[in-house]
């Protein structure tokens, strides 16, 4: 299972790309495995919409479940990966780059201050898997 | 009666939260409402009762005892008899999906097949496996485009030709949702057939725009300028449609429509007193995700056979709960049989023959009709399928007790829903009424305008 560092993990299996005031975000790679082959991917939000912390930005569904992604902070919508929607696939094949799902301008950056590096994640994950 | 427990079992569940009888769980209850003396009659043998029981349901009259006028969105047509001959087989008795679905296949592919002549019949990509009635698919239609748009388009367009009793199902739905506007048809509207009204309401914060097809009137009015003016807006368009009626007419999908639904009734389903009827749904494929209710595919097994399963459930309640579109997923599962059989027993010659006889039959009569002094056709330029109305010379409740006389069921007064409608009657005509029919009914109008 990949964890990348340099990115920051929620316990909701969410990971953040930050890039200054930008952030990149996408489903990590324990995710994808969890939710097995995704075959669909339905934004809940546009370009230029309002976030709010905790806020649902996409659901993907799976074969076996559908799941939300949320976003663990506030912003604004400046890009989503039009690509997932013909190609749900990526987030199995490519969770870190070619499955990236939205990118949002943040309010506030430091609200990501409490997400988890890459080695709390692991030792989240192993925690959790028990 | 049915007691799941054993006296031993209740003891140990009693013993388990602490209690010492079952009485003992409904103190909550004061004591005079717990065992309320019950004015109930005192027992009656089987014998008695099925006794009691014909006799009080000889009080009622059926359409085998009266000619029938009567629609407004229930039909009084022939049913053939292989419908119900195969419909009562215990292999199909039953209304539910099963819960272990793929272990009926017989039931699965049933649906398969109502899905692809829906499909079919209307134009559309595809169709769920039924829902409740017209007047729940029509509300579900409106639900599936809030959630297209994700709440964020508030209104939602309804014709006021669309069946009064479905616009109130459309209300009952939405009224959950905050801020949503169901609007279009306000009691100053008129019932104008160039649509004008409706598509200069229509805006970037429309849904979705609801129209019936023929409306509730009968009258078949083209929704072309409406659809494109709906679609410059990305707003979507519901037709909500009478299903003998498109064995002539262009179907919905032909008009680019986003949704159609319909209550298929009218497809070897008895009038019943009012149901179970049968709920159609139909989309466009881009919007399958969104479709609510259940869905049957065809694949292979593993030994590469044809096999049937319930598929992209991951949209329904059972896993999506809150965030799916509908939480009522139930079909109608033999009255989707019902039609299934209908319209295969019918074939497709068979079913334009039975609309175009309905179509036949209603004009014969509209000019009859219409011939008689004091009785006039309503919206007389626009076309009309099976249904028609009439302006009449004394109130349509009155006209109707007469028509009673003659073992006649008049047609539906519109008054009850439009005021500006008074001495309005809106008049079916099935391929049931015989010529014959027709001119006993033209008799008695003529005669309770003179009385």
């Amino acid at each position: 299972m990949k964890t990348p560092a340099g990115l920051k993990y929620a316990k909701t299996d969410e990971w953040i790309k930050l890039e200054g005031n930008e952030a990149v975000l996408g489903i990590s790679d324990y995710a994808q495995d969890q939710l097995s082959d995704v075959v669909y991917v339905e934004f809940m939000v546009d370009v230029d919409d309002q976030v709010s912390k905790g806020d649902a930005v996409a659901t993907v569904e799976s074969v076996k479940a559908a799941s939300d992604v949320n976003f663990p902070a506030s912003g604004t919508v400046i890009a989503i990966n039009e690509d997932l929607i013909d190609a749900p696939e990526l987030l199995n094949s490519d969770p870190y780059e070619g499955g990236w799902m939205v990118k949002i301008l943040l309010d506030d950056p430091s609200e990501l201050d409490d997400l988890l590096d890459a080695e709390g994640y692991e030792a989240y994950n192993e925690e959790r898997e028990g | 009666m049915f007691t799941p427990h054993t006296p031993q079992e209740i003891n140990e569940m009693l013993k388990v939260i602490g209690v010492d009888k079952i009485e003992d769980l409904f103190q909550s209850v004061p004591e005079k409402y717990r065992f309320p003396k019950l004015d109930i009659a005192a027992p009656l043998s089987e014998m008695e009762v099925a006794a009691e029981l014909g006799e009080i349901a000889s009080a009622n009259a059926s359409t085998d005892d009266f000619i029938s006028f009567l629609g407004a969105g229930a039909y009084d047509h022939y049913i053939p008899a292989v419908v119900d001959m195969l419909l009562r087989r215990g292999e199909f008795y039953t209304a539910y999906t099963p819960y272990q679905p793929e272990v009926s296949q017989g039931t699965l592919q049933a649906i398969f097949e109502f899905q692809s002549l829906m499909s079919e019949l209307t134009g559309m990509d595809v169709s769920n496996a039924s829902h409740y009635d017209g007047a729940t698919a029509t509300a579900e239609a409106a639900n599936m485009a809030f959630h297209i748009f994700r709440g964020k388009r508030k209104k939602i367009l309804v014709s006021r030709t669309v069946n009064p009793q479905y616009r109130e199902t459309i209300r009952t739905y939405m009224q959950g949702q905050e801020n949503v506007q169901v609007t279009g048809d306000e009691s100053d509207t008129s019932f104008d057939n160039d649509t004008q009204q409706l598509i200069d309401k229509i805006d970037n914060n429309t849904a979705v725009v609801l129209v019936q097809y023929p409306d509730f009137f009968g009258r078949i009015i083209d929704y072309t300028k409406l659809v494109n003016a709906a679609h410059e807006q990305g707003t979507l368009v519901a037709f909500v449609f009478n299903p003998t009626a498109l064995g002539l007419l262009k179907p919905p999908g032909a008009f680019d429509a986003d949704i159609a639904v319909g209550d298929g009734q009218p497809l070897g389903i008895p009038l019943s007193f009012g149901g179970p009827y049968l709920g159609i749904f139909t989309t466009k494929e881009k919007h399958l995700r969104k479709l609510a209710g259940r869905l049957v595919g065809e694949t292979v097994d593993d030994s590469g056979n044809r096999a049937y399963v319930l598929t992209l459930t991951a949209r329904e309640q059972h896993i999506r709960r809150e965030k799916s579109t509908s939480n009522i997923c139930t079909n109608q599962g033999l009255m989707a049989l019902a039609a299934t059989i209908y319209l295969s027993a019918l074939g497709k010659s068979g079913f334009k023959q039975v609309a175009n006889l309905c179509y036949q039959k209603a004009h014969y009569a509209a000019d009859q009709i219409s011939s008689l002094e004091g009785y006039e056709l309503a919206f007389k330029e626009t076309p009309f399928f099976h249904e028609f109305v009439i302006k009449t010379p004394k109130p349509v409740n009155q006209i109707n007790l007469h028509l009673q006389n003659h073992w006649i069921l008049g047609g539906y007064d519109l008054s009850q829903d439009y005021p500006e409608l008074e001495n309005h009657m809106l008049i079916a005509v099935t391929e049931k009424i015989s010529k014959d029919d027709i001119d006993e009914f033209v008799m008695a109008l003529e005669e309770v305008a003179h009385d």
